[in-house]
């Protein structure tokens, strides 16, 4: 483990929330990339089991963070971690919300959308991939997650029941 | 939005606390349901058609799309302190529920049988995140240079595990710019 720096930390994340259009599985990427694979704070299979941690609770998915910052150190890193996702939710959103209340159909807001939509979706997809390969290790955990895929794109289910699927297989040995 | 008569609903700061407060310790695997839910059927605050306005906008700005969302529907109904109401509840138990579960995992986390859930959950985890992204892609339109931006996108995050600071900032002006371009 290198020296933990909560305040370049703090830093480091402000500044991937401001361009982290898409929400937390846009910003998974840089933070996986800054605390695995640069500083070496976490392994790519802790970062892993901790962004599950906090899909099973209650919450918003992006509470993994303030997980991330617990693990590492503790209330103050909790609080390192938090903090910055507030930040531009806080002030540009309050800036935009303001604007749009007037101007709905304002051009900059439709090219804007349009234009970054499908970067988010790329970004998203990276995440996706990049989590698929730090939890997987051989071919029945590729099979469970494209399982998961196929079913979730099929029906309509709550995904308790195919977390607590996984949690079954995991517990029986299956993957 | 100005077109609706007199349907904007007086609501408090309690109240927004309150449902905000609901909806995210009801969020197990995403908020996006439960947001839905307790906006536009449970509380009848906003219809169907002003969620999804404001959503997309959440989904557009920087940060969390439902947290920014919860930023704009506190600010419409009661200003920026309502907004603060909306942003406590929505955040303010779920941080102390992902502590109280970290402090289990550190205790119990090195367990063989928590160990084997957690692993065999992370990877239904990773299969719910992959079939969100592709449902979503869905709707992207069919032209190539909305495609090309976001296969640009993947390959320079995913592939070749550039930093996400530069990829969207070498990405991202050109693809508004084409995109309004395109509308003329």
């Amino acid at each position: 483990m290198d020296g933990l720096d909560l305040g370049a930390l703090s830093l480091h994340m402000l500044a991937l929330w401001f361009v982290a259009v898409g929400g937390p599985s846009t910003i998974l990427p840089g933070i996986h990339r800054y605390v695995v694979e640069v500083h070496h704070l976490l392994t790519s299979a802790q970062f892993a089991e901790i962004y599950t941690l906090a899909q099973v609770a209650p919450g918003p998915n992006v509470m993994y963070v303030t997980l991330i910052g617990w693990h590492l150190a503790g209330w103050a890193g909790a609080a390192a971690t938090t903090i910055p996702l507030l930040v531009p939710a806080t002030t540009l959103t309050l800036l935009v919300g303001h604007f749009n209340e007037r101007h709905p159909d304002a051009p900059i807001g439709r090219a804007v959308r349009l234009g970054l939509m499908p970067i988010t979706i790329g970004l998203m997809f990276a995440s996706a991939t990049i989590l698929m390969r730090a939890v997987n290790h051989d071919w029945r955990g590729y099979l469970l997650t494209l399982l998961t895929v196929a079913v979730v794109l099929r029906k309509t289910l709550n995904p308790l029941w195919l977390l607590a699927a996984g949690a079954v297989a995991g517990i029986l040995g299956l993957v | 939005m100005e077109q609706t008569e007199s349907s904007k609903p007086r609501v408090s700061r309690l109240a927004l606390f309150v449902t905000f407060s609901r909806i995210s310790l009801s969020s197990f695997g995403g908020a996006l349901f439960w947001a839905r839910y307790g906006l536009v059927e449970r509380q009848r605050w906003l219809t169907e058609r002003e969620f999804v306005d404001l959503l997309t906008l959440g989904q557009l700005l920087p940060g969390p799309n439902v947290l920014n969302l919860t930023v704009m529907v506190g600010y419409r109904f009661a200003g920026w302190t309502g907004a603060a109401a909306s942003v406590a509840g929505y955040l303010g138990w779920p941080f102390l529920v992902v502590i109280g579960m970290g402090v289990l995992y550190q205790e119990y986390g090195a367990l063989p049988q928590v160990q084997q859930v957690l692993a065999g959950m992370s990877k239904v985890a990773a299969g719910l995140l992959l079939a969100t992204v592709i449902k979503l892609a869905m709707v992207l339109p069919r032209r190539w240079r909305t495609w090309l931006f976001g296969i640009l996108a993947f390959v320079g995050v995913g592939v070749m595990r550039w930093p996400l600071l530069w990829v969207m900032g070498g990405l991202a002006p050109w693809a508004i710019f084409a995109a309004w371009k395109e509308k003329e």
